[in-house]
């Protein structure tokens, strides 16, 4: 079936399911956002150099394992770990200090760490960009309606909805998780029943690290590890973010999925504009939901 | 149980409480009476930590607990319900209570099903989100979730306003039920009927000072007190 020229059913249905694919990662990053700014209320513009420290940690631990078959995973388990354990850092030693400040200090705060991170990236690791190969059981491709879909992707795809359903486990089944949507909402009152608010503040920034780092960990492998591309992914996920609803976990995904598809269909439909579609699709939600479009926390 | 000693609090520059001192004694119940503006939420504020003084200081059970933070204090054993009720919206009925849930080493305490004993419509309501209950099932639940913090003393502000005349009988049983087993209570009142039914002794609040303190039978006879100070 030929829908334009050269477009048939099939790369289009496998153009999707890139999209998708691509989807799951922006969605854990900023599902990682939307954690931090619902529940502290921080704009946290390094999240996208927290990302980028995860992709290149998971660059150093794959290629220090690499005669192992294991080396990437071993680094998808340790990269956001380091991450988080860096956002502990942050907020234990600083953002502690700073939750009665309005917004725009703490905005600028946060944007003093994108440049301290860039140049602690580029200590570390130079100004090169850096390769990673797709692990072993994930090279190749599967024939799917006669098309070959890269595994990895399948592999990312499948665990987007993991990923989803751990996120729902963790804030409607558990205390943490009921403790944080109380506090998004009235933290004087959960001080007032005897919970220490800054206990939970730190485990939700930690968590939403750990997330940015998982997200950096999964984009290894796909494309290249450079200098800016934390700029590039904070953009998408506070776009995301703020067409979803800002605060909500579920409106991340949704804005990650609307996200992903324009911009893989975008691709397909217009090889020199695709990069526009995806903000056309920001600016069109926008207009008719200017809250975006799930309940937004602030 | 509660001794508050020449507080001061203010909100940036203004000052609201002056020299505010009263106590309340294990097993009372201590209403603070006063108009509109009066000072009395304030004052529940500060003991809560929620608002602390610039000068003066609370002690609780002996200890000295100005500046603390209001989850200390919660957990020192004071239960906060505060006048604009402050359910946890998104929550549902069984979340407020899980989250707030302080059990106590040793002695039977509060938990979810004795606050579902003791509000038996709250049971119903279990799964219901808390944004969307009634006025009045709201301060039940607002009550059920300080008492599952296991208080030995309860800060009620205002528990009555707004709501219909046979879910204030009720609630006032359930507040001298609440005495009866041993708690103590400062009532914050602008009502003055339901302060006289409940109260053992009264302080009356005007322009965040204390201008009247005496028995309850005392401020019952005093009619003019009652008329400088309060709405008749
Ligand atoms: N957050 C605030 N910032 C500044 N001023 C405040 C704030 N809250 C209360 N006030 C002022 O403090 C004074 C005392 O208020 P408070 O709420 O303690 O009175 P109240 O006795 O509880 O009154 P009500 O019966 O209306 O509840 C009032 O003049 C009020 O305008
Ligand atoms: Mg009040």
């Amino acid at each position: 079936m030929e829908l334009f020229t050269g477009l048939s059913f099939s790369v289009l249905c496998i153009q999707i399911l890139v999209g998708l694919s691509k989807a799951t990662i922006l969605f854990i990053v900023a599902s990682g956002l939307t954690l931090i700014l619902g529940v502290l209320r921080i704009p946290n513009l390094a999240h996208g150099s927290l990302y980028m420290i995860g992709a290149f940690t998971t660059y150093s631990i794959a290629t220090a394992f690499s005669q192992s078959s294991l080396g990437f995973w071993i680094a998808l388990l340790l990269a956001p770990l380091i991450v988080a354990l860096i956002g502990l850092i942050m907020e234990q030693g600083l953002f502690r200090f700073l939750y009665n400040r309005d917004h725009l200090m703490m905005l600028l705060f946060t944007f003093s760490f994108t440049l301290v991170f860039g140049d602690l990236v580029k200590l570390l690791w130079g100004s090169d960009y850096r390769s990673l190969a797709v692990p072993e059981i994930f090279q190749g491709s599967y024939s799917l309606l006669g098309m070959p879909f890269p595994r990895y992707n399948l592999f990312l795809l499948l665990l987007g909805p993991v990923f989803a359903a751990g996120l729902w486990f963790l804030t409607n089944r558990t205390i943490l998780g009921k403790i944080s949507r109380a506090a998004a909402v009235d933290r004087e009152m959960v001080g007032a029943v005897g919970i220490n608010v800054n206990r939970i503040y730190a485990a939700v920034f930690v968590l939403g690290c750990y997330l940015a780092g998982v997200g950096g960990a999964l984009v290894a492998p796909t494309q290249n590890i450079s200098q800016g591309m934390d700029h590039s992914i904070i953009i998408e996920i506070f776009l995301i973010v703020i067409i979803g609803g800002l605060g909500n976990v579920w409106g991340a995904l949704l804005g990650a999925v609307i996200f992903g598809l324009t911009d893989a269909i975008g691709i397909l439909v217009a090889p020199q504009f695709g990069i526009i579609f995806p903000y056309l699709a920001v600016i069109t939600v926008l207009i008719f939901r200017p809250k975006g479009l799930l309940k937004s926390i602030w | 149980m509660l001794e508050v000693k020449a507080i001061n609090t203010y909100y940036g520059l203004s000052h609201i409480l002056f020299d505010v001192s009263l106590s309340v004694h294990t097993g009372e119940i201590v209403c603070l009476l006063g108009r509109n503006g009066a000072g009395k939420s304030t004052t529940m504020k500060t003991i809560m930590g929620l608002t602390p003084p610039k000068q003066g200081e609370i002690v609780f059970k002996g200890d000295r607990v100005t500046g603390l933070p209001a989850y200390q204090i919660c957990r020192r054993g004071v239960g906060f319900v505060p006048d604009d009720r402050r359910v946890f919206a998104d929550l549902t009925v069984g979340e407020n209570l899980e989250i707030s849930a302080r059990p106590r080493q040793g002695f039977d305490g509060w938990d979810k099903e004795r606050v579902y004993n003791f509000f038996p419509a709250l049971r119903a309501l279990e799964g219901r989100r808390a944004g969307v209950l009634s006025g009045g099932e709201q301060q039940m639940l607002t009550i059920g979730r300080a008492l599952i913090t296991n208080p030995d003393l309860l800060l009620l502000d205002e528990p009555t306003e707004g709501l219909a005349p046979i879910i204030v009988e009720m609630l006032e049983e359930k507040i001298l039920e609440l005495k009866a087993g041993g708690l103590s209570v400062l009532l914050a009142e602008q009502n003055q009927n339901v302060a006289l039914r409940l109260s053992d002794r009264a302080y009356i609040i005007d322009n965040g000072h204390i201008r009247y303190h005496g028995s309850i039978e005392d401020l019952r006879r005093d009619e003019a007190i009652r008329h400088k100070y309060l709405l008749v």
